[in-house]
């Protein structure tokens, strides 16, 4: 009796160097262990030909066959399959240094992206947003803002006509007009939008955008101006940008100054940026010009205001270091790819 | 503008370097563009004395003994032909720098060190030099453009520089002025701001003249035109003697670039740079009717200018005329017909102030920019038309080329050129700056700028002068007061007085914004294009002579023809800009635009038009498909809470049979689609591009739309595919809507195979929807789902005869 169990495990033993996957394994482990047809299994059912006093020792015998079986082939399984899977990995092996799945995702625009840049800063400090026209009439874009037709300052910028009263926007100022007839006070606003001039060459694009800057409340000084645009630039150019004011002239504000920041290139030193003076003109400004409050109908003794106009291409050229205006207008992917919103 | 310091240096003492005096300019208001050195390139250059001078045989040079004082006496070997024992000639030092000209010895090309060397065996150290070769010519020093070495005078000091002497130790200053201070137009307007902010006295030049008994019988100045000529001063001088100007003249005019003529046209130049005057000299000779006549050209009248140039004029042109003609196209140019010439002995001077609009218009139209009309633009003011009258009378006594007669013409409209009192309050201007100037400061600084102030309590009160036209009111005092007091005084403030106000975007804009975004995450590119297109795209679109894109608003002065028309459709610029990326090599991608369109009421424009927002994307290459485009307008629907309908349709620029337009809530809002190949080959496009245009505006309820949270049901939802046989002519969208229509509970409706082939019968096509049902209030019973099947597939059948595939 004993012969046949140790017979069955040699046969156990023996039958595995057939078995070269986790199936056959199975399929092996069945032969021996199925309840009904396994061999281990049928030792089982002989169990009531046993003579009565044989009975225990042979129970006994099948038991610890089976239990050793089931854990031999609890081994072997988990062996087969961890070699198994082994092989399925190796089966799977890549080149990692293949390029990746393109997922192209694109970028706003060089100009959105300074534009939202801008307008997160003063939206920060109470600014809000109001749209600006690309077309626009003669008032609202010189004489209101006290460029009367014979003034010289309309030599300053070659302007587009459509007919003898609607032209293409020079500069946002206008919008100032359209935000102080329909706004109630105190306002402060901010007007990104396109404007045109007749100028076409490799620092002027015809088309290029500004961003105005008005508030109009009581008190309004130019200290106000040098304080909110010290924060602009930092924010804009790193916290350790400088401004410097220096008269200049809008017809829309009096005093006007232009503004200038430390050249973040090169510290003030002097570089190529900053044609070695130590200072980059980026944008001008001012005090609202009394009579632009008056031609709006805003009490010039209560109120008064400030004004400043940025130039966003500028901005994101020194920024982002694009070379050449046209390129913004070209839609080249070589060039939209490169710039990345931040 | 060009500013000698020489010349500026008669009314202001200025005992500052050249480049402090930059920075005081600009702090002030006046950007020095550039400083140039006068004599930068020459140095080393000194009077030398030749003490022997011996030809050297069978050439024309000379062997010289040069004594050159301080510096020692040399040999020198010179080709001049007037080198001679005794004469006075600049001597180049060996390591001097000067000109080198070319073989003719008058083109200069570049600059040459002098280094010791040998001629013909002579050793040379040194070289005798020409005027060229000091960049001096005949206006700057005499015999300076002789082809020959420049003659010193005998009294010059053998050894000392010869750059004083030359007028090489000078510097000029190109300042640009704002346009709201045409005062400044000028050396003496210049000089007085350096007076002011070097704190110096003003030293005013020389006005006064003798005028003589004799009187022009008969001279008389007509102005019509006072509109256009507010004052015109007129004066008669005899006894011209034309000749050549002195040196210190024509060395001023040749420091800024004008060359001497004659004396009489000189002084006219002299003045106005001096002065900023405009000023003209007529020939009284050939004066008709004894009269000057200020008057509007007739239309078609002409005039012969200085320049040989003839012009015909219209009535928006001003003339000065004599009894009879033409003689002067005013404010911008003298006519032949009266100039000076070696034979002239009588002339009128003119001194006016001209419309600076009037002049422009002039200008530009008949494209004529001169020095005068350049001024007149700016503006002139009366002031200046007086004072450079006395001026330019008082230098024809100092050159003593003519008499002052006492014929004297002022044709004005009454304008004073006395000071005006202006009273303005102390404390407005200090809350114009948000800082307190001393009262001390503010008097210095406005009586510096001659403004006679004066101080009482809060009250500033200030003589402005006339030439000061942009002074208005406190602002413009508080300007004058910091720009000279030092903007570094500005400090940085925060608005302590102003309410509290909210920032940010409004509702559109975010929305704009998460639409760019969204379609940057779909891998679109933002692009930007000119609001402007050109006739031709419409002809790229192949748009009809009556479609409304050919309704664009034309600009009347556009750059050029490419941009002349304010966009109707954002397509032709996107077709554009794939066609650029494709022949830099770029051969897929993704664009997108979010642009305005122009839609005017009438034309030409008496109205704003309306600036339509629109979305244009641009899709091309390889992996695109119509179906790729589509999923975009699909996600911009989505981003933007809204749900679009599609239906074929036929645009001229695109596929016939790859064309939808988009509905949204049954309005027509825009197009999608394959570009033409038509147009393809017409921008030589190597992959197939599609195309999407949307009027945002159109979108109903845009910007009100809102996310919404509907909760989940309750109970088991149930889908069903449905394979469907039916005619070819259907419509996926055809049979989704009557799916749709069958049955409330139809959340979703899924098209998931296409089938044509053996399986079926011919002409017929199969497709396979996914129905998605959700129940609503309550669990869908047992057969519900199955009869909603069979209402579906009845109402199929019934419509258009869909059968059920077996």
């Amino acid at each position: 009796m004993n012969d046949r169990l140790s017979g069955i495990k040699q046969e156990i033993l023996d039958g595995i160097d057939q078995l070269h996957n986790s199936k056959a394994a199975y399929e092996f482990r069945k032969q021996f262990m199925d309840n009904k047809t396994g061999k281990i299994g049928q030792l089982m059912k002989e169990m009531k030909n046993i003579a009565p006093e044989e009975r225990a020792n042979f129970g006994k015998g099948v038991n610890e066959l089976k239990e050793w079986a089931l854990q031999y082939f609890d081994e072997l399984d988990a062996k087969m399959k961890a070699k198994e899977m082994e092989m399925r990995y190796e089966s799977e092996k890549i080149d990692v240094t293949m390029p990746a799945a393109e997922e192209q995702t694109g970028n706003l625009h060089p100009i959105t992206q300074t534009r939202n840049q801008i307008i997160d800063i003063f939206a920060g400090m109470g600014f809000e947003v109001f749209e600006n026209k690309e077309i626009e009439n003669d008032y609202y874009n010189f004489t209101a803002l006290n460029t009367p037709k014979d003034h010289p300052a309309r030599d300053m910028q070659d302007t587009f006509y459509l007919s003898p009263e609607y032209l293409l926007a020079t500069q946002t100022s206008a919008a100032q007009i359209h935000a102080m007839e329909t706004k109630e006070l105190p306002i402060k606003i901010l007007c990104p939008g396109k404007v045109f001039r007749s100028d076409d060459d490799a620092t002027h694009s015809p088309m290029f955008h500004q961003m105005e800057g008005l508030v109009v409340d009581k008190k309004i000084t130019l200290c106000d101006l040098k304080g909110m645009l010290d924060v602009f630039v930092k924010k804009i150019y790193g916290e350790s940008t400088t401004t410097r004011l220096r008269p200049s002239y809008f017809p829309f504000t009096e005093p006007s100054v232009e503004v200038d920041v430390s050249c973040f290139e090169c510290g003030g030193k002097g570089c190529k940026l900053c044609k070695g003076t130590g200072w980059i003109e980026i944008l001008g400004g001012g005090i609202v010009n009394k009579k632009v409050l008056e031609n709006c109908g805003i009490d010039s003794d209560k109120y008064s205001g400030l004004a400043f106009g940025i130039g966003i291409e500028r901005t994101a050229m020194l920024k982002y270091g694009i070379n050449n205006i046209k390129l913004l207008f070209e839609s080249d992917l070589r060039v939209l790819e490169q710039v990345k919103d931040n | 503008m060009l500013v000698p310091l020489s010349w500026l240096k008669d009314y202001v003492d200025i005992d500052i370097t050249p480049q402090e005096l930059e920075k005081k300019l600009f702090s002030c208001g006046f950007e020095v563009e550039e400083l140039i050195e006068v004599g930068k390139e020459v140095s080393k250059v000194v009077v030398g004395l030749v003490e022997e001078c011996d030809p050297i045989p069978e050439t024309h040079l000379h062997v010289c003994k040069v004594n050159a004082g301080e510096h020692g006496t040399f040999q020198v070997c010179c080709g001049a032909d007037n080198v001679c024992a005794g004469g006075k000639f600049p001597v180049a030092l060996v390591g001097a720098t000067v000109y080198m000209t070319a073989k003719d010895h008058k083109t200069v090309e570049g600059t040459m060190t002098i280094k010791k060397g040998k001629l013909r065996g002579y050793e040379s150290e040194g070289m005798l030099c020409s005027g060229t070769e000091l960049g001096v010519n005949d206006n700057m020093f005499p015999g300076g453009d002789y082809n020959g070495l420049l003659v010193l005078p005998e009294d010059a000091v053998v050894g000392t520089d010869v750059k004083p002497m030359l007028g090489l130790d000078d510097w000029i200053f190109d300042i640009s002025i704002t346009a709201n201070r045409p005062d400044c137009q000028s050396i003496l307007g210049i000089a007085r701001e350096v007076a002011a902010v070097l704190n110096k006295e003003l030293k005013m030049p020389a006005l006064d003249y003798t005028e003589t008994s004799v009187e022009k019988e008969g001279f008389r100045v007509t102005v019509d035109a006072q509109d256009l000529c507010p004052r015109y001063i007129g004066h008669y001088v005899y006894d011209v003697k034309i000749a050549e100007s002195p040196l210190w003249m024509k060395r001023r005019l040749a420091l800024v670039g004008q060359d001497a003529i004659s004396n009489i046209v000189d002084i006219t130049n002299y003045v106005m740079l001096e002065m900023g005057q405009p000023m003209h000299a007529f020939d009284y000779d050939y004066l008709e009717g004894n009269a000057i006549h200020v008057r509007r050209a007739g239309d078609g009248e002409k005039i012969v200018t200085l320049d040989s140039q003839e012009y015909e004029l219209t009535s928006n042109n001003l003339v000065i005329c004599d009894g009879v003609k033409p003689v002067a196209l005013a404010g911008v140019m003298g006519g032949l017909n009266s100039e000076i010439r070696e034979t002239t002995k009588e002339v009128v001077f003119e001194s006016a102030k001209f419309a600076r609009d009037n002049i422009r218009k002039t200008s530009r139209s008949l494209g004529k920019r001169t020095d005068a009309s350049a001024k007149y633009e700016k503006g002139v003011d009366e002031f200046a038309t007086i004072h450079a009258m006395k001026r330019a009378l008082h230098l024809i006594e100092e050159l003593n080329c003519g008499k002052v007669s006492c014929t004297h013409v002022d044709v004005n409209t009454g304008n004073s050129i006395e000071p005006k009192e202006m009273k303005v309050s102390i404390q407005r201007v200090n809350d114009v700056l948000g800082i307190e100037v001393p009262n001390e400061e503010i008097l210095r600084i406005m009586k510096n700028l001659c403004f006679q102030p004066k101080i009482d309590g809060d009250e500033l009160t200030l003589m402005v002068p006339a030439y000061r036209e942009d002074m208005e009111s406190y602002p413009d005092v508080a300007e004058e007061v910091i720009r000279m007091y030092g903007y570094e005084h500005v400090i940085p403030a925060f608005m302590p007085a102003a309410q509290v106000t909210m920032g940010g975007m409004t509702q559109k804009q975010k929305k704009e914004l998460k639409l760019k975004r969204d379609l940057c995450a779909l891998g679109a590119y933002e692009c930007i294009h000119y609001s402007f297109f050109s006739p031709a795209d419409l002809d790229l679109l192949r748009l009809p002579q009556d479609a409304p894109e050919r309704t664009a608003i034309r600009l009347i002065n556009p750059i050029n023809e490419d941009l002349s028309l304010m966009r109707t459709t954002l397509a032709a610029s996107m077709l554009n800009a794939i066609g650029r990326n494709q022949k830099k090599g770029n051969l897929e991608g993704r664009l997108y635009e979010i642009g305005k369109i122009f839609v005017p009421k009438e034309l030409p424009l008496t109205d704003y038009p309306d600036e339509r927002n629109r979305l244009c994307i641009g899709v091309f290459g390889d992996r695109e498909s119509f179906f790729t485009l589509k999923g975009m307008a699909e996600k911009v629907a989505e981003s933007l809470f809204v749900k679009f309908e599609y239906v074929p349709a036929k645009k001229t620029f695109l596929h016939p049979y790859q064309t939808a337009a988009i509905l949204c809530n049954g309005v027509e809002i825009g197009y999608l689609g394959k570009v033409a190949y038509e147009v393809k080959n017409d921008l030589d496009l190597r992959t197939d591009a599609y195309l999407l245009e949307i009027d945002v505006r159109m979108i109903p309820g845009l910007y009100e739309a809102k996310t919404s949270f509907a909760p989940l049901s309750k109970f088991a939802d149930e889908k069903r595919d449905l394979a469907l046989v039916m005619d070819r002519s259907i419509t996926c969208g055809q049979v989704e809507e009557i799916i749709r229509n069958s049955c409330k509970y139809i959340k979703g409706i899924k098209l998931f195979d296409v089938y044509e082939g053996e399986q079926i019968p011919k002409e017929k096509r199969s497709m396979a929807f996914n129905i998605h049902f959700v129940p609503q209030d309550e669990a869908f019973e047992a057969e519900s789902v199955d009869n909603f099947v069979k209402k579906i597939l009845k109402n199929l059948k019934n419509q258009l005869d869909i059968d059920l595939r077996s």
